[in-house]
């Protein structure tokens, strides 16, 4: 196999309030022997906010950031699913309207930069699942997490809307799908088969399939792919709060021994916040929230210190 | 070639409820043989038919235009008349189904459900063209074909309820409008003959029920079998919001500008400033107990070690040039 190398987006958060999250990727990419360019130049992608007070704006940014994975000839991958949707929505508009895509371009050129469309993006879960393989990672399992019971949340802007997850994480769809939810999408029997290999909004599996290669047992519970409420968590707290806390106590619930996302985002809400969230749900939660790539980099034999194990608010005492 | 019928057998969990008579729901279980052109709503024909003619659902048109059959399977919101029963096997991977109404606690019978808060809310938007209309025109009131492309196609919506009740926000806040009705707002608000788009933005800005409480989570725009979108809708709304200078100066939309105001600074986002920032000087000490749990474990950046973006000066550049929206 010809050796994977892709450009890194990190997203924001990486940087900031979860660097365990970019420590444990590097790590984890090191370890599988996966290149990883970081686009340094990158901006914040909007997370849906800048979107909603000025699209235009946030169109040319995330356009911008694509065009440095384009320049080194890389597809993109990225450890956020709300940069994730945020970048393949701005592509989806460019890809599919000439008009859009050149006045984007007009913009870029003040800085030299052009929009052509040629990196695909997303996210580094598919990246490891399909390109990397999971036969393969299993072989490089050092410490099987066969004592644990892993309760996957997966995320809402990774798996929502499934046309768009289709189209970009599983680069299966080469023809358009069209706008809305998904329906069309289950039209023919030649497109559900693939369909079934792959992610369902409401029956997804990845991350399951993940956690199985790497010998620890999936939680089968309600809550996985529910939304944690995190982009409502400064103007309505106790929906987020309330929502943080249904998906926790589920996996609680259904003995779960710990948590894995794929998004910063939900984790800040799962382990951040699991006080004021027991507060608001009224009862005991503490569960140990991990990324994907820290889950990944335990079993692979990874030192906890180097996946950044240390910055977790909630105990982690676990391994 | 065989004439011979393939069938699967299929097993149908159903929620059975009767609010007059029953004093805790509970499931009933059908086996059947199902073919493959067989839809939701053949089965729950069968069911009535074949098994138990007391139980209870909506149907009417049979076509998907009526939104009176719309139920759930495995959590998944679906029109009963559109949704294929093998397709659904397919995705969950399962020879058992489980039938549920929309909401468990609105059920009046079975999958019938009390769906008076869904119109009630409907109703307070102006769900309605307002418009002064010369009874004897001179000529017909023209709408541009691009005129008409700015619904978005939010004028397919059937009022099935599918978005609304698969919203997490209408689970846990009452006052919400839900995905239908703002999707409603924008049809109306888009329409170049309507003159009421500022009552319904008045009215969808406030914080608790309106826009700025979605959580953001694509459920809505996957459970719609018409393909309204009605996330796009909402932020639409957004927009429409600030270009018509009715936002508020609150949390939310202090919130949405400072990303504005982070990127031109450092390119990326300052997490901490950007909640200072929305919440203001005050309002942000409530997150104190937060932060300082954060900072013990290195999950605060100080402002003098705020990482910048490579090549800022290209960011602000583009911010200059390219922004369209002033708050």
């Amino acid at each position: 196999m010809a050796e994977l190398k892709y450009a890194l987006y990190t997203g924001c958060t990486a940087r900031e309030s979860t660097p365990e999250l970019l420590m444990s990727t590097m790590a984890v990419a090191k370890k599988l022997g996966i290149e990883l360019v970081l686009l340094d130049e990158a901006s914040c992608c909007g997370a849906s906010h800048l979107q909603d007070f000025d699209d235009f704006l946030s169109l040319v940014l995330n356009a911008r950031n694509i065009c440095y994975a384009e320049k080194q000839g890389l597809d993109m991958v990225t450890i956020c699913n709300t940069c994730q949707l945020n970048t393949v929505m701005t592509k989806e508009r460019l890809d599919h309207d000439e008009d859009l895509k050149s006045q984007v371009n007009e913009k870029l050129a003040e800085v030299g930069l052009e929009y052509k469309g040629t990196s695909s993006v997303r996210h580094f879960l598919y990246a490891i699942i399909d390109d990397y393989g999971l036969d393969k990672l299993a072989e490089k399992v050092e410490k099987p997490l066969n004592d644990f019971n892993i309760a996957a949340f997966y995320g809402c802007h990774n798996i929502r809307p499934s046309h768009i997850h289709h189209k970009h994480n599983n680069k299966l769809i080469e023809t358009d799908v069209g706008e809305g939810g998904g329906e069309e999408a289950f039209t023919t029997e030649e497109f559900m088969g693939k369909y079934n290999m792959h992610e369902n909004p409401y029956n997804p599996n990845s991350l399951d399939r993940l956690i199985e290669a790497l010998q620890g047992k999936s939680v089968d519970y309600e809550s996985k792919n529910k939304c944690c409420g995190f982009h409502a968590d400064l103007q309505a707290p106790k929906t987020a709060n309330r929502l943080t806390g249904t998906a926790l106590l589920d996996a609680i619930d259904n003995n779960a021994d710990m948590m894995v996302t794929p998004c910063p985002l939900c984790h800040l809400n799962m382990d951040v916040k699991q006080h004021a969230v027991a507060k608001e749900m009224g009862r005991d939660i503490a569960l140990p929230v991990l990324h994907l790539p820290q889950l990944v980099g335990l079993a692979l034999g990874i030192d906890p210190k180097e996946l950044g194990l240390q910055h977790h608010v909630a105990e982690t005492q676990f391994a | 070639m065989s004439t011979e019928r393939i069938t699967k057998k299929l097993t149908f969990k159903t929620f059975r409820f009767n609010s007059e008579t029953d004093f805790l729901p509970y499931f009933k279980t059908y086996e059947m043989e199902v073919g493959k052109d067989e839809l939701v709503l053949d089965i729950l024909n069968r069911i009535k038919w074949e098994f138990d003619g007391s139980f209870s659902y909506r149907r009417s048109c049979r076509h998907g235009i009526c939104g009176a059959c719309a139920i759930k399977v495995n959590g998944k919101p679906v029109l009963s008349c559109k949704q294929n029963v093998w397709e659904l096997v397919d995705i969950f991977q399962t020879d058992t189904l489980l039938l549920e109404p929309q909401s468990k606690k609105r059920v009046v019978k079975d999958m019938i459900i009390d769906r008076s808060d869904f119109w009630k809310k409907h109703a307070q938007l102006k769900p309605y063209l307002e418009a002064e209309i010369d009874e004897h025109p001179e000529e017909e009131i023209k709408v541009s074909p691009k005129e008409a492309e700015e619904l978005l196609e939010a004028d397919y919506c059937i009022q099935c309820g599918s978005c609304y009740y698969a919203c997490p926000v209408v689970e846990v806040n009452e006052e919400y409008f839900g995905p239908a009705q703002f999707a409603k707002a924008y049809r109306f608000n888009a329409d170049v003959r309507d003159t009421a788009k500022t009552d319904r933005l008045e009215t969808v800005r406030e914080m608790g029920p309106g826009v700025w409480d979605c959580v953001k989570c694509f459920e809505c725009a996957e459970a719609c079998p018409k393909d309204v979108n009605p996330i796009e809708k909402i932020t639409k709304l957004h927009n429409q919001l600030f270009e018509e200078g009715l936002a508020q100066d609150n949390v939310a939309t202090r919130h949405a500008v400072g990303f504005k105001h982070s990127i031109i600074k450092h390119g990326i986002l300052d997490e901490g400033e950007l909640v200072r920032y929305s919440e203001g000087n005050i309002g942000v000490l409530k997150h104190l107990p937060e932060a300082i749990a954060m900072f013990k474990k290195g999950k605060i950046v100080m402002p003098w070690n705020m990482p910048k973006s490579k090549n800022l000066d290209e960011i602000q550049t583009l911010v200059k040039s390219s922004s369209k929206v002033k708050f």
